[in-house]
């Protein structure tokens, strides 16, 4: 028998803004299903949502002909979401870090960032051509879900 | 749901009164021309309450940054009003809280712009 507390849906969608607020709506209720308190779950919808943004405008560049893949893995111990685009590719350890007093006034630069103070653990795969992100937030024992 | 700008002027401060979500696209749009309306009608005292913001993300917080540079490059002063638990959070986390003038009572804040 399947286990209850595992799902997994992934999703196609075109480089657009209505795909960001799609996979971020679903990754808000992604986390409440997996039990996360409003407040978690507010944050995994936002670290999604930056990944997607990432993907659609660095990633992808709105090219019309390119895509991005979504996947939400529920699993009884995390929330894994994967967020894929076909772009040239990110090197994360380039990135400038956005509280160096240099930087801390930039109109940009402050997704990844983000990301990695909402999630427990961020992962970059090279993709051919591409990057994934897998952003993961571990339950806890009080997360049961549904 | 879109974001909303309403504009009133108090004691010689222009207060941007927002609604909505700041994020990349239009929310970001909006205030940035919100912002530079303002200044180009000469005022160059803008509080921007936030009260009635119910999301921003590192889009919209870049474009409260480009607000604030852009109104402080041209000699003026922009500051913030009635943030709610998640702007405060965000502006915490990205160590913004100590760059931006923030008020909680509209009055104090008013009075706080330079004469």
């Amino acid at each position: 028998m399947a286990d209850p507390t595992t799902s997994r849906v992934s999703y196609t969608l075109d480089s657009s803004l209505d795909s960001v607020n799609k996979i971020e709506q679903t990754a808000e209720v992604s986390a409440q299903r997996a039990g996360f308190d409003e407040d978690t779950a507010s944050h995994v919808a936002m670290a999604v949502r930056e990944a997607a943004v990432n993907a659609v405008l660095h990633g992808n560049a709105y090219d019309p002909k390119k895509h991005i893949t979504a996947s939400f893995e529920t699993t009884p111990e995390s929330l894994i979401v994967r967020i894929a685009d076909q772009g040239p590719g990110l090197n994360p350890d380039t990135l400038p870090d956005p509280l160096a007093p240099e930087n801390i006034l930039r109109g940009s630069g402050r997704g990844i960032f983000l990301i990695r103070a909402f999630m427990d653990e961020v992962n970059f795969r090279q993709l051919h051509p591409g990057t994934e992100l897998t952003l993961i937030k571990h339950r806890t024992p009080a997360q049961p879900g549904t | 749901m879109s974001m909303k700008v309403q504009t009133r002027l108090v004691d010689g401060v222009t207060i941007l009164d927002l609604s909505g979500r700041i994020t990349l696209g239009e929310g970001s749009v909006t205030i940035r021309d919100a912002v530079r309306d303002v200044l180009a009608k000469g005022s160059k005292k803008i509080l921007l309450n936030l009260a009635e913001i119910t999301y921003i993300d590192s889009s919209g917080i870049g474009e409260l940054v480009s607000a604030f540079t852009t109104v402080k490059n041209a000699g003026g002063e922009l500051k913030l009003l009635n943030l709610t638990k998640k702007v405060h959070d965000l502006l915490q986390i990205t160590k913004l809280y100590t760059v931006f003038d923030v008020k909680d009572d509209e009055a104090s804040a008013i009075s706080s712009f330079s004469k």
